[in-house]
């Protein structure tokens, strides 16, 4: 299909575009910018005056449930849900059950997904067999059924002997490792963060050295096995003040925050309120204004939904019974574009947190609108004002914290590879 | 996204008795006052008033107690009230029925009362706001314990047997002994104290005993008995349970006894007429000696007696709003 994007702001951060102009995509690429290419015929023309024309999202933690969860969230349900938000391109972790450490598992994944023709799917792989952390995953061919990187998800890796190993394994053949930094021990049966929320209601915690632990034995392992690290979902002023000063020593480190822990933190709990509950907690009001300034300054490369659909039945319970998680693949749009306005942030360098920069940590070809690129494109309407409801949400999980709150900035259209996927 | 103080209603009345906290002092000071003629009726020969006549109270029981399911039971029978005892970590929850699946169940049986305990801190408070959210306001909670977080009806009893014993609590030094962090009893009890502007709260405790954050709450942290203890109008010893005595958070009974038990010796630091409290069950030569507990300065009898008046003005009250 050939289709025209007429006079929208083009938004490219990658490539330092943002201007009025049309794009043009053809054969799934995007074919030019500003003038049609020669003997051009348009099957479809979107109309983008006023809307912003930027490359699809790419989210770097999007749960899709599967296999084995399926009665929280399908393939079906988030997918649709993650093309409603602009994402075009995303990395789920290997925490399905079983978990994805097989590539048969993997190919599986990806078969279906690509069934389904949405969003591009990237698996990232068990780096330990079973997530138990005791035995290396066959990196190469887990590599080869598709997955960008290697990550424990949400199982701290107890063993630092075999931390190390893993990292030079992966070193070895060069395979990424994702971690996200919890130490396993003092973080033990918590539930909320080491604060005066916790104390006041009495709920079992996790310190913030739970965090800066586990992220002192990473810097130092990165440090002897110069292995690419990418950290997930910091959740602490200290540990942005960590990895500012790894990235200054030049270690190959990125990192990222989930959109959650932007905008809320432990005082949100209020009394015992579940939707609240979070993997890394919500932890103070200086902690979220840290993880706000490394966003800012860069210490922090992205910004990712962090999404985990919860059913109803996980989260009607006590605060500690309730499984973590919330879902996150349609607020990351509004919710980064709210903390760009607070922060003031223009919106390209806002839409780079969550395009072109996630997209680098990939190591995927997404992220940009240049000629001869995939033509995933988000066009979004930034001012557009919504009412987070759980019947306005896609996703079969339906709990979030945010649900009330008004939002601004939603996709008109999504378009993966050059096919219309969202919007009429 | 912080909710209205979930236990009051519109008009700023008591309908469920979830915490202490941010519970205003003239409520705290109705349900003492209210508490103080119930105390006699337990000394009469009909130990019985008319006020829940024809209510249907519920305890349900998520985790084992004698003692404090005993002490509401009598309170809502004094009170005239039908009583329905429910240990259900021993049948429902067995079979796979939630939480709010059994208090659906029970609501439709016509409950007018819920007394909860469970060892997770904010179920009470979950219940309350699925009652509130299925529209069965005249359903009431009240919170018998609930993990590590609160038990209010503990906490005004032992503000009734302090305020009954040193009348006034705006000049008074309280401490409060053993192991805090898991404690529900030293929680309610400080939220009580401070909110009735007791100046001086105090906790003593190891280390590993203190919650991260306790000074936020008002009370000052001593990690030497003796010193803690100087000069205080009121001990309150709290209970430590045993899978705790033995392991990273203590490495013994025995050594706790040493450091933190309550002895004579060390309750002579106390001022002459200090009072001695626990909440109960005693670990006798674990927190405190049997020459203290059983002393001329223990109160902990007393606590009890006035445990079942104080759960009656609760539920009194609660059942008129």
């Amino acid at each position: 299909m050939r289709l025209e994007i007429r006079n929208g702001r083009i938004v490219d951060a990658a490539n330092g575009v943002d201007r009025i102009a049309s794009l043009y995509c053809t054969q799934g690429r995007v074919a030019a910018i500003d003038r049609a290419p020669a003997g051009w015929a348009a099957d479809r023309v979107l109309d983008a005056s006023g809307l912003v024309v930027a490359p699809g999202l790419v989210d770097l933690a999007a749960r899709l449930r599967e296999p084995g969860l399926e009665h929280k969230a399908t393939l079906e349900s988030e997918m649709r849900a993650a093309i409603a938000g602009g994402i075009t391109s995303l990395a789920c972790p290997p925490d399905t059950d079983p978990p994805l450490d097989e590539p048969g598992l993997v190919e599986m994944l990806k078969h279906r997904a690509r069934m389904l023709n949405q969003a591009h799917v990237y698996p990232v792989g068990a780096l330990t067999q079973r997530l138990a952390g005791e035995a290396l995953t066959e990196m190469g061919e887990l590599a080869e059924a598709g997955c960008v990187a290697f990550s424990q998800a949400d199982h701290p890796l107890v063993d630092t002997g075999v931390l190390l190993r893993a990292m030079q394994y992966a070193r070895t053949f060069g395979h990424r490792v994702w971690l996200r930094p919890q130490e396993a021990f003092l973080s033990r049966g918590g539930v909320a963060h080491d604060g005066e929320v916790a104390t006041r209601l009495g709920l079992a915690s996790i310190p913030t050295i739970a965090e800066t632990i586990a992220l002192s034995t990473i810097i130092a392992l990165v440090r002897v096995t110069g292995v690419s690290v990418h950290l997930c979902r910091l959740s602490s002023a200290d540990g942005v003040a960590m990895v500012r000063a790894a990235k200054a020593e030049g270690l190959p480190i990125t990192a990222d925050v989930g959109v959650h822990h932007l905008h809320l933190c432990d005082v949100d709990i209020g009394w015992f309120n579940a939707q609240a509950h979070l993997m890394p907690p919500l932890r103070g009001t200086r902690d979220r204004d840290a993880l706000r300034a490394g966003l800012l300054d860069g210490t922090i490369d992205v910004v990712c939904s962090d999404h985990a659909p919860v059913d109803d039945d996980a989260k009607q319970l006590p605060f500690a019974e309730a499984e973590p998680g919330a879902t996150g693949v349609e607020l990351l749009l509004p919710l980064t574009l709210k903390w760009a306005a607070e922060a003031g942030v223009p919106l390209p360098e806002a839409l780079a947190r969550i395009t072109d920069r996630p997209a680098r940590i990939l190591g995927v070809e997404a992220g940009t609108l240049r000629v001869g690129a995939p033509a995933d494109v988000c066009v979004l309407d930034p001012a557009a004002a919504w009412t987070v409801a759980r019947g306005a949400l896609l996703s079969q999980g339906k709990n979030t914290p945010f649900v009330g709150l008004e939002l601004q900035g939603r996709a008109r259209w999504t378009l993966v590879a050059g096919e219309i996927v969202h919007g009429a | 996204m912080r909710s209205r103080n979930p236990q009051l209603n519109a008009q700023g009345e008591l309908t469920h008795l979830l915490t202490l906290e941010g519970l205003p002092a003239p409520i705290i000071t109705q349900i003492l006052d209210t508490a103080d003629p119930f105390v006699s009726i337990g000394e009469r020969e009909v130990k019985k008033v008319p006020l829940l006549r024809g209510k249907a109270i519920f305890n349900l029981f998520f985790e084992n107690s004698t003692r404090t399911r005993t002490t509401f039971e009598i309170a809502a029978k004094r009170l005239s009230a039908d009583v329905i005892n429910l240990n259900i970590n021993a049948s429902s929850t067995s079979k796979g029925e939630t939480l709010l699946d059994t208090v659906d169940n029970l609501v439709a049986m016509n409950a007018d009362m819920f007394v909860v305990r469970h060892s997770q801190s904010g179920a009470p408070h979950l219940i309350a706001a699925h009652l509130d959210a299925t529209r069965n306001t005249h359903v009431h909670v009240v919170n018998a314990g609930d993990g590590r977080h609160a038990h209010p009806s503990q906490g005004l009893l032992d503000l009734f047997t302090i305020r009954h014993f040193k009348r006034d609590f705006s000049n008074l030094s309280v401490a409060i002994v053993g192991d805090l962090l898991h404690s529900r009893v030293a929680r309610s009890l400080v939220h009580g104290l401070t909110t009735l502007g007791t100046p001086d709260v105090r906790a003593i405790a190891p280390a590993t005993l203190l919650p991260a954050q306790l000074k936020s709450l008002g009370v000052t942290p001593f990690l030497d008995m003796r010193e803690g203890l100087r000069d205080v109008d009121v001990v309150v010893m709290l209970r430590l349970q045993s899978e705790r005595m033995k392991g990273a958070l203590l490495p013994s009974p025995g050594e706790f006894f040493k450091h933190y038990g309550l002895t004579e010796e060390k309750l002579a630091l106390a001022k002459p007429d200090a009072i001695v409290m626990h909440p109960g069950p005693m670990n006798r030569g674990v927190e405190i000696d049997s020459a203290v507990a059983d002393g001329a300065r223990s109160v902990i009898l007393p606590q009890v007696t006035f445990g079942i008046a104080v759960r009656m003005a609760v539920m009194s009250i609660i059942a008129g709003n």
